[in-house]
């Protein structure tokens, strides 16, 4: 199987051009039955970086997280994480599809939030954060259990470690999965709508801990969101998907202020207004 | 002819004495199943399309044909290419083997009844799959069929009279010989009749105990407590 070398197009503001990319996306295509979903996606995303990806639903925003988490599959295109190619493992300097092992590999880098938390329902709170360091990362019982309540507490939940996934609000379900993921310490962290499964007075409590944690936190951040004021916040770089293609990039203030096209400008103007 | 009592006292403890025999055979069979059942299931999920099919054969082969020829190929079939086994091997693995393909199916629901959420968690946390099966999946997809596990023990169970046909001598093959001895049945059938109602009964009542044994273990304590405050209170009013 070849993959077709290929320019990167985007009019790059990627920031910080000297560095190295930690993940990126050459010329992306998926289409699912007769519905494409991503028409040649190109994106560069900075180690540390946070970006947030605004568009229609259908738009092809949470298609492009998922790929990078290795749960949708690109029909073609080329995703790299630190420049190693993310569904092909290189053999003897030819690429060949990737296996289990090698996703495994790449899977460390990167961590998940999703918008139904997708908690372990038979597990206690801090079983759900201290399962996979513990059989994953091996780390000893004892170290993972430090790590595990360090990080409850500091999404506030440090008094809910013997609870179960049942007994939590939607809120604090994610914030567990917000602990859940960040525990893994992985380079990039993809958020997929957080909050847009919860009623609408936890949203708050959720957003307010993903923006301290991309504070004070190196890893880069990929959120797809519908909260404008919050992509607002927290990106370096907010981007706008419509019908599978990125229409327009730049900082909040470019892209919440001073939208170019016209499609963004009717855009926000819908999510202003409703 | 009419109900001897004497008759039936006196052949009573032969019958009976076979009990641990027809237990031990109906538990070694299940455990069978319940391993095989697990093995069938990966096995017919397996990426690797051949073997899938194969699996899939085996179990249509095995579930429509009558577990009676089916104990006769193990048994009388089988050394003819060079394979023998004794009678109650031969018995518990027919029942284990045809009971298996039932149950794989069950594993089969309890593990479709999963969220596709739990998979792409498992993956997101880097967990193998061998991880994502045994800490994941199945004790999520487990606790919600133990009762129809528990069916199936049953029916196991009442299945096991079938073993009279090579020689095991279960409940049905010990009242056939002393039918056959004094020409009397109405007593001996009736005693293995009743011997599997009171066995069957109690254990019904036992796995729908286990049922919700099951369901508690798998509710959190908080919310158990806060259930039975509930109940109390219900019943209070």
């Amino acid at each position: 199987m070849s993959i077709p070398e290929r320019k990167l197009t985007t009019s790059n503001i990627y920031p910080m051009k000297s560095k190295k990319p930690i993940a990126s996306y050459e010329n992306i295509k998926k289409t699912y039955g007769d519905a494409e979903v991503l028409k040649g996606v190109d994106l560069n995303i900075a180690p540390g970086e946070k970006v947030a990806l605004i568009g229609p639903s259908g738009s092809g925003k949470t298609t492009i997280i998922r790929m990078l988490m290795t749960l949708e599959q690109p029909d073609s295109g080329m995703i790299k994480v630190e420049g190693k190619p993310l569904w092909y493992k290189e053999v003897n300097g030819k690429l060949a599809p990737a296996d289990e092992k090698h996703l495994r590999e790449m899977r460390k880098n990167i961590g998940m939030v999703f918008q139904h938390f997708n908690l372990f329902p038979h597990m206690t709170i801090l079983r759900n954060v201290t399962e996979a360091p513990v059989h994953v990362l091996g780390l000893s019982k004892e170290e993972a259990h430090r790590r595990a309540v360090d990080m409850l507490e500091k999404v506030g939940l440090g008094d809910k470690l013997d609870a179960y996934p049942s007994q939590l609000s939607g809120g604090q379900k994610q914030r567990v999965a917000i602990a859940r993921a960040v525990v893994m310490q992985p380079k990039v962290m993809l958020f997929d709508e957080v909050t847009s499964a919860l009623d609408p007075e936890l949203v708050g409590e959720v957003l307010q801990v993903i923006k301290d944690l991309a504070k004070e936190t190196d890893m880069a951040m990929i959120l797809v969101t519908h909260e404008m004021d919050f992509a607002r916040d927290v990106a370096d770089r907010v981007i706008f998907l419509h019908d599978g293609k990125i229409e327009e990039e730049g900082t909040p203030k470019e892209i919440f202020e001073n939208p170019k096209s016209e499609r963004l400008r009717t855009f926000l103007s819908r999510f202003l207004k409703g | 002819m009419t109900w001897d009592w004497k008759f039936a006292i006196d052949i009573f403890p032969d019958i009976f004495g076979a009990i641990w025999l027809v237990i031990a055979i109906t538990f070694g069979a299940f455990f069978v199943a319940l391993i095989l059942g697990l093995v069938l299931m990966f096995a017919r999920r397996s990426s690797f399309k051949p073997l899938s099919w194969l699996i899939t054969a085996f179990i249509e082969f095995v579930r429509s044909t009558p577990p009676l020829v089916q104990l006769f190929f193990v048994y009388f079939a089988l050394p003819a290419i060079g394979i023998s086994i004794n009678k109650y091997a031969a018995g518990i693995l027919t029942l284990g083997i045809h009971y298996s393909t039932y149950i794989s199916e069950v594993y089969r629901s309890g593990i479709e009844a999963i969220p596709k959420g739990q998979w792409e968690a498992a993956k997101a946390m880097n967990f193998s799959k061998r991880q994502t099966w045994f800490r994941v999946i199945l004790p999520q997809a487990i606790p919600p069929v133990i009762p129809m596990l528990g069916n199936y023990l049953l029916v196991l169970f009442k299945e096991t009279p079938i073993l009279m046909a090579i020689g095991v001598g279960e409940f049905l093959q010990k009242a056939q010989l002393i039918g056959s001895e004094s020409f009397k049945y109405l007593e001996p059938i009736t005693i293995v009749g009743l011997l599997f109602l009171l066995l069957s009964y109690p254990s019904a009542l036992l796995i729908n105990k286990l049922e919700k044994r099951a369901k508690l273990a798998f509710t959190p304590k908080k919310k158990q407590r806060v259930n039975k405050k509930l109940r109390v209170r219900s019943e209070i009013q």
